[in-house]
């Protein structure tokens, strides 16, 4: 079997390289998906019976909350893939997702909890899905804390990649959360088998947020890891032609 | 399809449930932005100082 394209990914020039030609897509993209599902959600999607409008919150609540943990396992999987095949790349994307989950955990929570107010009553309410989801939150505070905690850029990357590993526990657990306890937060709308207890005309503009919101993410993780990649490879000869010859211009 | 609201006020103001929608939308709205340009700004400081340092480089040698 032709392994190529594996080492070539581990290439960090390469991805480099690679991947300045989507951004301008993947940023048009985006922008047009979050515009479009925005405007749905918050103008057009018709009220809901029972929370009425509050309920609009749903189509950044839900997305964010999606993306926190999607984060969560392409951060935990780089970070796998760079201590099984000690690449450099894959450390650099965990690195990257760190911040950026920690980000989107955080909107979850914030927006969850103004959701939590007129809905419920309450910001916060300690029960299994909200505690979970702090956990995650502070499971990214972790990952970007260990990476600036170790002089040696090795060790940091290898312990911050365990942490992340262990940290997976978590996951499954904000999953069932909903089902294994009783709790203010209501079960899952969207289900992959069965059927959707959220009617369609409210679903189309979630889905068109999920899509954008997955848009976002790659493009944000492209974006940040490329910094990374510049600041680990600051001493070879094509980051330096880079910054005598492109300066300027982008 | 129709827009929900009768008038501009009522889709600020959505029934009471205005102020929670429209401050969970400008957060978000904030934070994805920081998430965009934060990197941006990095990679543009980055190759400054790198181009600088370069340049110090040469004249040493």
């Amino acid at each position: 079997m032709n392994w190529q394209w594996f080492h070539r990914l581990g290439s960090p020039r390469w991805f480099y390289e690679k991947t300045q030609a989507w951004l301008p897509w993947l940023s048009i993209i985006t922008l047009a998906l979050l515009l479009v599902g925005g405007i749905w959600g918050l103008g057009f999607a018709p009220t809901d019976a029972k929370q009425g409008n509050s309920y609009r919150i749903i189509y950044i609540h839900v997305p964010s909350a999606f993306l926190a943990l999607a984060g969560y396992y392409i951060m935990a999987i780089s970070g796998a893939i760079g201590l099984i095949w000690k690449m450099k790349l894959p450390f650099m994307v965990m690195k990257a997702a760190a911040p950026i989950g920690a980000a989107l955990t955080f909107l979850a929570l914030i927006t969850g909890a103004i959701w939590g107010k007129p809905t419920w009553g309450t910001w916060w309410v300690w029960d299994a899905r909200i505690t979970s989801m702090l956990i995650l939150f502070f499971l990214y505070l972790g990952v970007i804390a260990l990476q600036q905690a170790f002089q040696n850029r090795d060790t940091a990357d290898k312990a911050s990649a365990i942490l992340a590993l262990v940290g997976t526990v978590n996951i499954p657990i904000i999953y069932k959360s909903v089902d294994w306890w009783f709790t203010l937060h209501q079960p899952a709308t969207i289900k992959f088998i069965g059927k959707s207890t959220i009617h369609i005309s409210m679903l189309y503009p979630l889905f068109i947020m999920l899509v954008g919101f997955y848009c976002f993410y790659t493009l944000v993780l492209l974006l940040h890891t490329r910094v990374e990649i510049l600041r680990r490879e600051s001493r070879t000869q094509w980051v330096n032609d880079l910054a005598a010859g492109k300066q300027g211009s982008k | 399809m129709n827009f929900q609201f009768d008038s501009l006020d009522a889709f600020l103001i959505m029934n009471g449930h205005g102020v929670y929608v429209w401050a969970c939308y400008i957060i978000t709205f904030s934070v994805l932005t920081f998430l965009v340009v934060s990197p941006m700004l990095q990679r543009k400081s980055f190759l400054k100082q790198q181009k600088k340092n370069s340049l110090l480089q040469k004249n040493v040698q």
